[in-house]
């Protein structure tokens, strides 16, 4: 199963992968991180399909995405 | 080896091929064109690099990138180019790049006029462009002296890391005469493992003057400051001609015009009369001890110029206030005869 | 059951948090040049030409060698590096102040002269690091610190598109542009940059990709309305496409044609 991993303290908390997972399982923690922001965490990982669209929209490279497995690839990137 | 008549912007460009150098980029101006014409001929044949830029603004920048990838590079232009090239000249110097500019001066201010002027002689070394630096500047008066002091430039920006101008007049740009090329030194050079060659087997290298620390940046000017006070005690070049024996009166003066005071003084040595060459070749570090001793006595001192007077003031600060300085210049691109100059001498002797 | 990657930082990025704004895509496309030099295996080759504007640090997050140039002169400065050492894969990262405005005479020459250099032009249609400020990309009506009533296409012209405008020299040169605006936008910018390297790797010709994006601080705006901001509004005035490419090119018409 593909699995998100967000490192809370580089996400400046711009919220765009949010928005870029067509599986909306990204939300913004209630917490903020050391740089004061409120990082972007994943609610639902069983949801992830391991497509990398949040990955390929941060800014910050706080997201890296990996798997345990096989992968279909949806696109090449 | 046989001399070669050659006119003087293109003995400089010879030099610089004789110096290893394989890289130019400029753009015309009266009265250097023909440097840029030169190695546009000559450059291919080396299997060098020659790009004609689309101003000087890019020309100081190309030999900023070129310099910084660590080539032997160098430009030339004349004094309006010269002040486009001020923003690249300060970025130069703060990125520590050795580089070699070549100034033929004409006369100022603005577009002013295409003869022959020493003008820019503040602009040379009173930094040139914003910023804590100096500019290490060589002043021939021959075109057999340019091209020696051409080669020797590059050496002198590979030894400092810094830029090295050689300013001439239209004249010693213009005119022709014989001139043979020296072997370039074989000195060693500090290697250049700081440039952008491709990072592989080692860290990434950067090239920049932009410092946004405070302390940071004082450092780097400490560096810079530190490097011409070397230049100071170790670069400084002058000659002197006609001071052994006795001497009424002391010329100051360089490039073009201390030639035709050589003349002046010829004359007078001929009918009796002696008068004293003192010629800086480096206007900075400027021979300001060597000077101060040449000064000493009871001589006059006259600085001759083609301006309204710039290295006049520093031969005043040479003689620390010890005698006066007089002053005779021309300039508008006006050229004084060696008869000029005489009677400017003769009048101040009867005084 | 073996773990892999399926996406992580590319060694041309070095671990610096950028000092970016959140949600300035600025960080993303400095992530797909540096995806583009490790998949072309350009990393060890590459100079970087910083700009002045917001990427003025660029040089902190790249992992490769690099230069800093004065305001608008990168195309300038990689042109003394490319021919000084054309073995090196040179690329020039800039803005629109630094390429529209201050630079645009060295931008044109660069591509006129046809140096195989790479060139990266941001265009967020203002002038982020000196606090937002106009710029020759705003957009009309658009409200900047230096036209507080909105761009005033009477009195200041229209935005400058500078894709379209250099893809008219004769030059051969491979000119593009994308956007940054959502994920499959993204994913077109990361390919046309690597495109551009590629053509750089084959030795071919000049390239450049025009990357609209946002700056959510200067236009006031979160990062999310940003790049709802810039699909509406930004989108019709600059369209999407690759407007030259080498291939396309057509010698000299012969005589009597």
């Amino acid at each position: 199963m593909p699995k998100i991993t967000v490192e809370k303290d580089r996400c400046k908390g711009c919220e765009l992968c949010n928005k870029a997972c067509p599986m909306q399982i990204l939300s913004m923690s209630k917490e903020i991180n050391a740089k004061g922001y409120f990082y972007s965490q994943v609610h639902d990982p069983t949801k992830c399909i391991g497509c990398r669209m949040c990955a390929i929209t941060c800014p910050d490279v706080a997201i890296s995405v990996g798997i345990n497995g096989c992968q279909y690839k949806f696109f090449d990137y | 080896m046989a001399k070669q008549l050659m006119k003087g912007c293109e003995a400089l460009g010879e030099a610089a091929i004789r110096a290893g150098c394989r890289h130019f980029f400029g753009y015309p101006i009266t009265p250097q064109t023909e440097v840029p014409e030169y190695l546009s001929r000559r450059m291919p044949e080396v299997d060098g690099v020659y790009v004609q830029a689309e101003s000087e603004v890019a020309a100081s920048n190309m030999i900023f990138g070129a310099a910084g990838a660590g080539v032997r590079v160098f430009t030339s232009s004349s004094s309006p180019g010269v002040s486009l090239m001020a923003e690249g000249i300060s970025y130069i110097a703060g990125a520590e790049l050795p580089v070699v500019v070549i100034n033929i001066v004409r006369a100022g201010p603005g577009l002013g006029g295409i003869l022959p002027a020493q003008s820019d002689y503040f602009q040379a070394t009173k930094g040139g462009a914003h910023g804590d630096f100096r500019i290490l500047t060589l002043c021939p008066s021959s075109v057999q002296e340019a091209a020696d002091l051409m080669i020797d430039a590059f050496d002198l920006a590979d030894k400092y890391r810094c830029l090295v101008m050689v300013m001439g007049d239209g004249m010693i740009g213009q005119m022709m005469e014989p001139v043979d090329f020296k072997e370039p030194s074989n000195d060693p050079l500090p290697p250049k493992d700081w440039a952008t060659t491709g990072c592989k087997g080692r860290e990434p290298n950067i090239i920049t003057s932009l410092w946004l620390q405070a302390e940071k940046l004082e450092e780097v000017n400490i560096r810079l400051n530190d490097k011409y006070k070397v230049m100071e005690k170790e670069e400084v070049r002058y000659e002197q001609y006609n001071c052994e024996e006795d001497h009424e009166l002391l010329i100051v003066a360089y490039g073009t015009m201390a030639r035709i005071c050589q003349t002046a003084i010829d004359g007078l040595k001929a009918d009796g009369i002696n008068v004293g060459l003192f010629r800086p070749i480096t206007i900075w570090p400027y021979p300001y001890d060597a000077l101060f001793e040449a000064s000493k006595g009871d001589k006059k001192i006259l600085c001759v110029e083609m301006s309204m007077g710039q290295m006049i003031e520093d031969v005043t600060l040479s003689l620390k206030a010890t005698k006066e300085v007089e002053f005779y210049g021309r300039c508008g691109g006006v050229v004084p005869s060696p008869t000029e100059i005489r009677e400017q001498i003769e009048k101040l002797l009867k005084k | 059951m073996t773990a892999m990657n399926l996406f992580q930082k590319p060694e041309s990025l070095t671990c610096k948090n950028t000092h970016y704004c959140p949600g300035c895509t600025h960080g993303a496309i400095h992530r797909m040049v540096a995806e583009s030099l490790d998949e072309l295996g350009l990393r060890e080759q590459a100079v970087g030409v910083a700009p002045v504007g917001c990427s003025v640090l660029a040089y902190f997050y790249f992992n490769c060698d690099f230069q800093q140039a004065a305001h608008g002169r990168a195309p300038a400065v990689a042109t003394g590096i490319k021919r000084s050492r054309p073995e090196l894969t040179v690329f020039t990262y800039q803005g629109d102040g630094d390429l529209a405005s201050i630079g645009t005479a060295e931008i044109i020459h660069a591509a006129n002269r046809g140096e195989k250099i790479t060139v990266v032009f941001v265009n967020n249609a203002i002038y982020g690091m000196t606090g937002g400020q106009m710029a020759p990309t705003t957009m009309p009506g658009q409200v900047t610190t230096t036209s507080p009533y909105g761009r005033n296409v009477e009195e200041v012209g229209y935005p400058m598109r500078m894709a379209e405008m250099l893809s008219t020299l004769r030059t051969p040169a491979f000119i593009a542009r994308t956007s940054v605006h959502d994920p499959k936008h993204s994913i077109e910018t990361k390919k046309m940059i690597k495109k551009a390297f590629q053509y750089q790797k084959d030795n071919t010709c000049f390239s450049m990709v025009e990357v609209l994006s946002t700056c959510p601080t200067n236009w006031g705006m979160t990062p999310l309305d940003s790049v709802k901001w810039l699909e509406d509004n930004m989108l019709p005035y600059y369209p999407l496409g690759v407007y030259k490419t080498p291939e396309g090119w057509e010698p000299m018409p012969k005589e009597g044609k």
